[in-house]
């Protein structure tokens, strides 16, 4: 009896220390998932929708690790760093590179692109320290129309990219021409229970907060991880703080931009022009329901936030056409993700400012 | 009846067991200007706090004891109630918004509305916060408040911009436009003021106190007090020592009632240490730039193996002189070390130079409070000299864990484990793993502010003889910040007091508690009379 | 000595207007280098859309006052007005014409206050990072509306099937939803395309056509109005040392206006008559329709008449608001707010109710977005019900930055001269695409640069100068302040 007791307090612990957001956004997904069982779903084809969406989106989320560590707050610039992971694709694209080649050569020249953008981007929000959340977004959403003008002016002439009239690049860009779509999907790819596995990708988002966790063992994280939790105290030992703060956004750009890499493989085409604009808001709201915080972000945070904020997406979209057969219910996925991610963001927002002043 | 305007009697108040006043009773007559004097912790800001009813008072429990108000028993529930009650107080932080008229901050939430018919309409309709406001005579109320202080300033100026002794001013008009103004408050009032300023407002108070209204004048600087006081009370670790007549005493007496008798830390001995005539730290003519405790040209010579003291009043500039040379205030001058210059404001080169620092600020500044107590300690011997680290330049738990081990056997660190969050500390045992974190980094010169700060007795002398042993056993210099003059005297070699930001004079240790007192005011010269 | 401060003036004039002035190039650079316009055609633009946007920049200023910064909100208050519209429109047979408008600014106003009343909780919940959680709960608040719209109607509360505002649906299916745009059908008076009347009059242009009188002569009586304005200030001001030193209007500042303010007036009078002439001129010709080109009639009367009649009454509804605004400024509510705008620590202390006070700058803003939304659509006369809500913020902010604003400092001519500046820049920005990219495309994404960088650059440069403010505090030789290190 005692035993039991006890059983049942540490399970209840155990859920207490489950993050407030990632309860709320979890019972959803969950209560999705049951009703879509309900109405005839397999769990497996469910979940694989899940994974599929985590799969592209997880290191968009990740991309918001450093920049949360380092004091900076979520990086709401996020299409910064896409805008230059789409120019790297692109770019690599018209060198010639097709298959696995692409995916290498674009991957490192995104990370090189993302780089020296978030060198900038690092600088700029040192200069507006206090207020970055406030600025980031229209830098974010400023970049992305000036690359808007980019795409139009860009001196590519590849039949399969440009407009079939008139000049510029196209709006999606489907990379099976190239015959680079797929492959990280594709790679090791299988099946059980009709649960469907796409190693590769898992892999690179595997391999990646890997190396994000063991970042921040390393000197140069613990200095970020420092200044982002107390910018005093990292002073006074010695740290850059302005330094510090710009690797960690240079970090967040350069592996945003890498994101898109594995996002555009996810879905096989490159997307251009509108659309990195919103592309901040899902990431940052995957990484708070995982429960990260002003300053703290994690690798788990990341994980889980991702799969139950991006699942839920992934499944609402199936679940309710069946049950609510006879409605249009194209748009709810829209605006369920809407009020789900803004209100999650809303959320963090008011736990902010109650542990600021 | 009572003559007197005011009366404190047997105040007594404690923060969670922490009796800061102890039975506390004297009286304030109209329209005289009554000095408060005492040391930092002698109690006068928490009788302030009590008189004015902050909430700070009454979330703590309250005080015990009375307070009359022309033989009336009042007790403030709020700031607002003390205003009503008649009592005004100049904070030492400026309460002006910047961008308003100086009219506008004297009538700040006291605005004058107009008296029409329209006003009267849409008030009715839509509140009385729609009505407009008479800038007119808001203006003219300002205009005679200025003018009872002999400010010729236009009351419709802005006040950004304004020197720092004219803000003072609007504040005090403020507080005289208040109609049933009977009691003002000045905390410190001339601490931000030059000295043409200081004595104009010197000028007004007594312009003010011949207008009826009583003034409580908080200050530090005797020759002040003596100048335009009537009476001065003296507080001293919490306790009434005496209230005199100012042409009855002298800034020597006075000096010696606040400073008393050096009692509570015996003096350790320091027989077994060595101190060399060599000269290890040389700071010459340094410049501070921290917020209120500003650094303006300080020189000292600290001999190696030495505990060098600096001591000083609250917002005199004593915390601002390690800070500035560990570059976490911006800093100018010539500091040596061994005869090599030291790079300023810029703190990695100051710790690759052997200098540590434990910082007076635990929580903002010591401490990652969210991290455990192992990683805090390695922390900056990590991040400087990159020890603790494996060969992929990632964190070595082991040595880590050894590391803290190591010290929190010889510092005696009370805590479950070294992987406990330095947050769930006590402050003594905080203190400890800051000092394990400078002794991590193994340095030359330790540079202590506040070491005791917020601990208890006991922990007290643990950390104090700490440092005299590490002096003692490992020849390292320190230098000493307090505001505890007796802690001070326990352990130091040498004590320089610091007033208005500069060295008032550097004094032994067994020097009188009156030079001590003299110099923490600002009087340098002792010629006023061989008191002792 | 003089040089260089003056030197110093002129970067700092430049800093401090550097978004107006970028904005007034473009638009004069638009128009070297394109033909399309005319100047008829110009002012047509301009004036429709600072009638059609006026009341929803304006309503931006009063939270700028209470500290609250640029309030991307609105969209909050823009669902209030849009939802009020929906109702009307939905039974739009019992609420025709200008009433249905006018039921829609009632509808709308306490739906409005309740949005404002959540919102300004909402703002003092994430106290500090109000920008952002103002951008975000236009999103959130958004995406409710959509769910309402789309689901709820239909869904929960019962429609006619077959309405015209319905999504269509096959039989034995469910109506659900409104449709994704719907008119606001044209009001009596006005002929559909067909040349037919509607049979019941709707609510499309139904404040502008309530009076419309010749451009010419309302600018005429707006100069007139202003140049008023400008001499009795000029003598209160001479008079009155307190306003002096508030305003500080140099002379060869005033002499400026007046001159600028003079030429309109002497040039709208001077057109005004030849109008006016030949208008009394085709009344005796009743065969030829004003527009036909008489022989004599010079090119510049011709492109003056092709100016459209301004609405009266939606200009009045405008001044009304921006006198409001002023107003408030001087009551005591307006002066909490400014005290509580400067310094919400020093206006707790002084005992003003801080939360409160922001709370109803908050509503007052979501109300005055509710208005400026029906206002904006009855002005188009077509709604796209799930997306028009959704630039509204980002293109008020921009234009009352555009105009000089800052995060901690607007004014109603800050709002007018952005509304007339940046829509100025959205007429010409496809020309000035065409021109440099050589597509119709990029003016598209040069005018989205424009309102995403001018939000970015203002905010960002009011962020720095702020942070260097606190900076040059905590040096150690304060510019301006003689060192201390004397004393």
């Amino acid at each position: 009896m005692t035993e039991l007791a006890q059983e049942r307090f540490s399970l209840l612990s155990l859920f207490k220390k489950i993050p407030f957001s990632t309860r709320v956004v979890g019972g959803l997904y969950l209560a999705v998932l049951v009703l879509g069982v309900v109405f005839g779903f397999s769990i497996a084809t469910l979940i694989s929708a899940s994974l599929h969406f985590f799969g592209v989106w997880a290191i968009f989320a990740l991309a918001n690790v450093p920049s949360i560590q380092s004091g900076t707050g979520p990086n709401f610039a996020l299409p910064i760093g896409i805008v230059n992971g789409l120019l790297a694709m692109v770019l690599v694209l018209a060198a010639g590179f097709t298959g696995i080649w692409f995916i290498i050569v674009s991957s490192v020249t995104a990370l090189v692109f993302g780089s020296l953008s978030g060198y900038l981007y690092g600088r700029l929000m040192n200069a507006v320290k206090g207020s970055e959340m406030a600025i980031a977004p229209y830098t974010g959403f400023a970049i992305t129309a000036a690359f808007g003008l980019v795409w139009l002016a860009i001196p590519i002439n590849h039949p399969n990219m440009v407009f079939f009239l008139g000049d510029g690049l196209r709006h999606q860009i489907p990379l099976d021409y190239f015959g680079a779509n797929f492959i990280l999907a594709e790679f090791l790819y299988f099946e059980v229970f009709g649960l469907e596995v796409r190693t590769g990708e898992l892999l690179v988002v595997f391999v990646a907060c890997l190396l994000m966790y063991l970042f921040f063992r390393t000197k140069a994280g613990i200095a970020i991880s420092a200044v982002g939790r107390n910018p005093l105290f990292a002073k006074a030992t010695g740290i850059n703080v302005d330094r510090s703060r710009v690797i960690a956004n240079m970090m967040s750009t350069a592996i945003a931009a890498f994101g898109v890499i594995v996002y555009a493989q996810g879905f096989g085409f490159i997307q251009l022009y509108d659309f990195p604009m919103f592309m901040a808001f899902p990431a940052i709201a995957g990484i708070l329901v995982g429960g990260a915080s002003k300053q703290r972000a994690n690798v788990t945070n990341v994980v889980v936030g991702t799969f139950v904020f991006q699942g839920l997406i992934a499944i609402v979209l199936p679940v309710f056409s069946r049950a609510l057969a006879g409605t249009d219910v194209a748009g709810v996925v829209n605006q369920i993700r809407m009020v789900v991610q803004n209100g999650i963001i809303l959320y963090a927002l008011a736990q902010m400012s109650k542990g600021g002043k | 009846m009572s003559r007197n305007l005011l009366e404190f009697k047997g105040i007594s108040k404690n923060y969670s067991g922490n009796q800061v006043l102890h039975d506390v009773s004297f009286d304030i007559r109209p329209g005289e200007i009554h000095a408060l004097i005492g040391e930092n912790g002698a109690g006068k800001s928490t009788l302030m706090n009590i008189l004015f009813g902050m909430p700070v008072i009454h979330t703590t429990g309250g005080y015990e004891g009375e307070i009359e108000l022309n033989g009336e028993k009042v007790e403030a529930k709020s700031p607002f109630e003390a205003m009503a009650l008649g009592i005004g107080m100049v904070h030492q932080e400026f309460m002006l918004i910047p961008g308003f008229t100086i009219a506008e901050n004297i009538k700040l939430n006291r605005e004058i509305e107009k008296n029409n018919v329209k006003n009267k309409i849409t008030s009715t309709l839509f509140g009385r916060r729609m009505k407009t406001l008479d800038f007119k005579k808001m203006n003219k109320d300002a205009r005679i408040a200025l003018d009872k202080l002999d400010m010729s300033i236009e009351e419709f100026t802005l006040v950004k911009g304004l020197p720092i002794g004219y803000m003072q001013f609007v504040e005090i008009a403020r507080e005289i436009d208040k109609t049933e103004l009977k009691l003002l408050v000045l905390d410190e009032p001339t601490a931000v003021l030059t000295e043409s300023e200081a004595e104009s407002l010197l000028q007004a108070m007594r312009n003010i106190s011949k207008r009826g209204i009583a003034i409580i004048f908080i200050s530090h600087r005797l020759n002040e007090i003596t100048a335009v006081a009537d009476r001065v009370t003296i507080l001293r670790d919490g306790e009434f020592v005496i209230t005199k007549d100012v042409k009855d005493t002298n800034a020597l007496e006075i000096a010696e009632y606040m400073v008393g008798r050096q009692v509570s830390i015996e003096r350790t001995s320091t027989e077994a240490r060595e101190i060399s005539d060599e000269i290890k730290l040389s700071v010459k003519d340094l410049h501070v730039a921290m917020p209120n405790e500003r650094v303006k040209g300080v020189s000292f010579d600290v001999r190696k193996g030495e505990i060098f003291g600096i001591g000083g009043l609250a917002g005199q500039g004593k915390l601002g002189i390690a800070n500035g040379i560990m570059g976490m205030y911006e800093a100018r001058g010539n500091i040596t070390i061994d005869d090599e210059s030291l790079p300023l404001n810029d703190t990695r080169k100051v710790l690759d130079s052997g200098l540590a620092f434990v910082s007076e600020d635990r929580k903002e500044v010591g401490l990652l409070v969210e991290k455990a107590i192992d990683y805090n300690i390695m922390f900056t011997a990590m991040n400087i000299k990159s020890e603790f680290l494996n060969v992929f330049k990632m964190t070595d738990k082991k040595k880590i864990r050894r590391n803290a081990r190591k010290m929190i056997d010889m510092l005696d660190i009370r805590c479950t484990s070294e992987r406990q969050h330095t947050g769930r500390l006590s402050g003594g045992n905080q203190q400890k793993v800051c000092v394990a974190r400078a002794l991590t980094q193994k340095p030359t010169i330790l540079f202590v502010s506040e070491p005791t700060r917020g601990i208890d007795i006991g922990a007290k002398k643990l950390i104090l003889d700490l440092l005299l042993e590490l002096s003692r056993d490992k020849g390292m210099t320190i230098v000493m910040t307090s505001s505890e003059l007796a802690e001070l005297c326990s352990i130091c070699d040498r004590i320089a007091v610091i007033c208005e930001g500069q060295v008032a004079g550097i004094l032994p240790p067994d020097a009188s508690p009156t030079k001590f007192g003299l110099l923490m005011s600002g009087i340098k010269d002792l010629e006023g009379g061989k008191h002792d | 000595m003089t040089t260089n401060i003056s030197g110093e003036k002129i970067r700092a004039f430049l800093l401090d207007n550097i978004v107006t002035i970028i904005f007034l190039g473009f638009v004069v650079f638009g128009f070297i280098v394109s033909d399309t316009f005319t100047p008829s055609s110009f002012t047509n633009d301009i004036i429709s859309r600072f009638f059609r946007n006026g009341v929803l920049v304006l309503s931006l200023i009063i939270p700028i006052m209470a500290g609250l910064g640029l309030n991307f909100g609105i969209v909050v208050g823009a669902l209030a007005g849009l939802l009020s519209i929906v109702f009307v429109r939905y039974h739009y047979a019992l609420f025709p014409g200008i009433g249905g408008l006018l039921l829609c600014f009632a509808i709308a106003t306490p739906i409005a206050i309740l949005f404002g009343f959540l919102t300004g909780k909402l703002y003092n919940k994430t106290r500090g990072q109000e920008m952002v959680a103002s951008l975000i709960v236009g999103f959130f608040a958004g995406g409710l509306y959509e769910i309402f719209l789309l689901f709820v109607v239909g869904g929960i509360i019962p429609v006619t099937r077959g309405h015209r505002m319905i999504n269509p649906v096959a039989e034995g299916v469910r109506p659900v939803g409104i449709r994704s745009s719907f008119e606001m059908g044209l009001p009596a008076g006005e002929m559909t395309g067909r040349g037919f009347q509607n049979e019941i009059p709707g609510m499309a242009r139904a404040l502008n056509n309530l009076w419309r009188i010749e451009f010419i002569y309302a600018l005429a009586v707006v100069s007139l109005a202003v140049f008023a304005f400008l001499v009795i200030r000029r003598i209160y001001m001479k008079k009155n040392p307190a306003v002096l030193s508030k305003l500080n209007e140099p002379l060869w500042s005033f002499c400026l206006k007046i001159a600028v303010c003079g030429a309109i007036l002497a040039f709208a009078i001077f057109s005004s008559g030849q109008i006016y002439y030949w208008y009394n001129e085709l009344q005796n010709h009743p065969y030829i329709t004003r527009l036909d080109l008489l022989p004599g009639i010079s090119n510049f009367v011709v492109e003056i008449s092709r100016v459209d009649r301004v609405p009266v009454v939606t200009g009045m509804v405008i001044a009304a608001v921006g006198l409001f605004i002023v107003y408030f400024s001087k009551t005591k509510l307006g002066q909490d707010c400014r005290s509580v705008g400067q310094s919400q620590q020093i206006a707790n202390v002084s005992g003003i109710d801080v939360d409160r006070t922001r709370i109803i700058a908050t509503i007052i803003s979501t109300v005055l977005a509710a208005w400026g939304m029906i206002i904006f659509l009855q002005d188009m006369g077509h709604v796209s019900t799930y997306t028009v809500h959704r630039n509204i913020g980002f293109f008020s902010v921009a234009a009352i930055l555009v105009g000089g604003a800052t995060a901690a400092r607007a004014s109603v001519k800050n709002a007018m001269v952005g509304l007339l500046l940046f829509h100025a820049m959205f007429i010409v920005s496809p020309a000035v695409g065409l021109f440099v990219f050589n597509d119709g495309n990029a003016g598209e994404y040069m005018r989205t640069f424009m309102v995403y960088g001018v939000i970015g650059v203002s905010l960002g440069l009011y962020v720095w100068k702020a942070n260097k403010a606190i900076k040059d505090k905590e040096r150690l030789d304060r510019p301006g302040v003689v060192s201390e290190a004397g004393d």
